[in-house]
């Protein structure tokens, strides 16, 4: 299992840039929101809660069609398949490499953007603390779509589909609590209510995703 | 009487919701090898990926220790960015094996061990797939025409090794179409082609 | 199928009869409520599309919880067959409601937890939708859409609550309850009904019809790949 972790991030790093991408893809959406919205700093300093995690978010999914993908032409997921390890184990240990090569290097930078976006300094301790809780969900399930979507040949656009709508009430609560910090409030609910559902999404989906993998190898 | 470490009893199984074969029924002892022969797409490889446990069989009993079989399919799963060690290393410390010495010696990849995987030959990765089989440390051995980009003394090499495994109490399962110079029974799967056009479970229902 | 054959024109008959005299009934021969207006009527249309809108995810993920227990293709079908139906009642739904919305509230749309729920009840239908499209074996479509109704059924609930936590709104609580007390008057209440019976009956109707007809695709399939083969 951590052979397979430290290979899934090793081929993270020497496949074109690994962290690289998806940060770069992080600050240039963080980038373009005031050309959109205008530079007004109350502005915002208002959106810019929604507008981090959202850029995130996004970020995460811009790597998820290849999750499996890769393993699957090469022939490598049948030998996974075959090898002495649970596929759930695989499904976790593949999420778990995608969120150190996404999830985590995102929530490091986010209070750099932050400033960009004139989140007040109070809410910066919040937004770190919300993705790392929130991303691993991102991650495990952006693994279930990707196993899902893994056998077709233009799964891409498909797994965004399937992929977004599952990651309503991370992103409401993980945007929520950050909001609520940056207006000086206390976010422990939502703080809370989010870890539970990274909780429990670590905890039942990677058993759909395994499922979802053994059909498609079928 | 020895029992077999591989044993199929009228297995039946479908591809693409077409059943192709049906009644297979074999055994496999220790150290014997069984070769499958049989024209393009008369059903080896979806008879390997059975037996591999890849795809259930649509009936019949597949019996065989668990976790006994290694399987090589047409693709290596060889990752291209990866050096031919840790491509190895990976392999080896899934199965929980330690040392891939004797594996690379086997097929004569020690001198690429540092080189990127990107940089082989198509021969070359083949060995390094087949190199795999031996971290495994698994008994039976389940091969899709291993010998594909193979060259002359690359095939002897590798049937060398297949003839240790044998010797060994290993047993080998192998769809190809060349001598491999083995002694060994041969089974030719278009036999278990279904009499009765058939197809599969999903579309048997609504007929 | 041969049960079917015969349930199936009486249940169009009963479906279309309930639904005129409902809708009709709840059209022409009410009278406006006082505050609303003849606005109110839409509720007609509104209320039983919203109800089974969630009683159609409902339907297929009994339907897929059959087919990946007990191997039951019909079931697989049927929850297949089941999808363009309930993403259906649900654009009605949500159409009806801005229509409601504008004179009421003063807007097409609103942040409201209801609204944004059915919204997101919409691209669950979406991608459920587009992955049966997608996958090519009927076997392993059958599959992979069952996984993904179970796990979009949990996080559909969630996103519910989530949405409830995020932003509380301006819909009015649930019109029907069985405690009569806080229900709208009879008057609106019982052409109501008759209305959400007609839409049940309907839904029924159409999922089988279109069962019938994923059926008989498949034994065309079946048939056409047996004549390839032989």
């Amino acid at each position: 299992m951590i052979g397979l972790l430290k290979r899934d991030v090793m081929l993270a790093m020497r496949a074109g840039g690994g962290f690289g991408l998806a940060l770069a893809f992080f600050l240039i959406v963080v980038v373009l929101v005031p050309f959109g919205v205008g530079p007004e700093r109350e502005v915002l300093a208002r959106i810019a809660p929604g507008v981090l995690w959202l850029g995130a978010l996004l970020a995460c999914l811009l790597s998820l069609d290849r999750l499996f993908a890769t393993d699957y032409e090469d022939g490598s997921l049948d030998l996974l398949a075959t090898a002495p390890v649970p596929l759930e184990g695989v499904v976790l240990t593949k999420a778990l490499a995608h969120w150190i090569t996404t999830g985590l290097p995102l929530t490091i930078v986010a209070p750099l953007l932050g400033a960009l976006l004139n989140l007040p300094g109070e809410a910066a301790g919040a937004l770190v603390l919300t993705l790392l809780v929130g991303t691993p969900a991102l991650s495990v399930l952006g693994a279930f779509g990707a196993a899902l979507t893994v056998g077709l040949k233009r799964g891409g656009l498909l797994l965004s589909l399937l992929v977004l709508p599952l990651y309503v009430p991370t992103l409401i609560f993980g945007a929520d609590a950050v909001r609520r910090a940056s207006d000086g409030l206390t976010a422990t609910t939502p703080m809370l209510l989010l870890g539970l559902i990274t909780l429990g999404t670590v905890a039942i989906v990677p058993f759909a995703a395994a499922g979802a993998l053994r059909v498609n190898l079928r | 009487m020895t029992t077999p470490l591989l044993s199929l009893t009228d297995v039946a199984c479908t591809r693409g919701g077409l059943r192709i074969l049906e009644g297979v029924t074999f055994d496999l002892l220790a150290g014997e090898a069984l070769i499958l022969r049989g024209p393009n797409g008369s059903g080896k490889t979806t008879l390997l990926r059975t037996i591999a446990g890849l795809q259930p069989p649509e009936s019949g009993t597949i019996a065989a220790e668990p976790e006994c079989i290694a399987y090589a399919a047409h693709a290596d799963g060889i990752k291209s960015t990866l050096s031919v060690a840790e491509n190895l290393e990976f392999w080896a410390g899934l199965f929980g094996t330690a040392s891939i010495d004797e594996a690379l010696a086997a097929f004569d990849l020690a001198a690429l061990r540092s080189r990127r995987a990107q940089s082989l030959s198509a021969g070359q990765k083949r060995r390094l797939g087949l190199a795999r089989l031996l971290v495994t440390g698994r008994r039976i051995w389940a091969l899709d025409e291993p010998t594909v980009s193979l060259d002359q003394s690359a095939v002897s090499l590798f049937a060398e090794r297949v003839r240790r495994h044998l010797d060994d109490g290993g047993a080998a399962l192998v769809a190809t179409h060349i001598d491999l110079g083995l002694d060994a029974r041969t089974l030719d799967v278009s036999e278990f082609k279904p009499a009765r056009v058939a197809t599969g479970a999903f579309d048997e229902s609504f007929l | 199928m041969h049960l079917t054959d015969r349930v199936m024109m009486p249940l169009f008959v009963v479906a279309g009869l309930a639904l005129v005299v409902g809708i009709g009934w709840g059209f022409f021969f009410t009278p406006d409520d006082f505050r609303q207006g003849s606005t109110v009527k839409i509720i007609y249309l509104h209320v039983p599309t919203a109800m089974m809108a969630i009683n159609a995810w409902a339907m297929m993920l009994v339907a897929s919880l059959v087919w990946l227990i007990r191997r039951h293709h019909v079931s697989a079908l049927a929850a297949k067959a089941a999808a363009p139906v309930g993403v259906t009642m649900t654009l009605i739904a949500l159409f009806t409601g801005a229509v409601w919305g504008q004179p009421m509230w003063g807007t097409w749309w609103e942040w409201d937890p209801r609204l944004t729920s059915f919204l997101i009840l919409f691209l669950f239908y979406l991608g459920y939708i587009a992955l049966w499209s997608a996958v090519e074996n009927p076997d392993t479509a059958a599959d992979l859409t069952s996984f993904m109704c179970l796990i979009g059924s949990v996080f559909a609930v969630l996103s519910r609550y989530a949405v409830l936590f995020w932003n509380q709104g301006l819909h009015q609580g649930a019109t029907l309850s069985l405690d009569k007390d806080e229900n709208i008057s009879d008057v609106f209440w019982v052409p109501l009904l008759i209305s959400m019976a007609g839409f049940v009956l309907l839904f029924i109707a159409l999922v089988l019809l279109r069962t019938r007809s994923e059926i008989r695709l498949r034994r065309v399939q079946a048939i056409e790949m047996r004549e390839r083969v032989a």
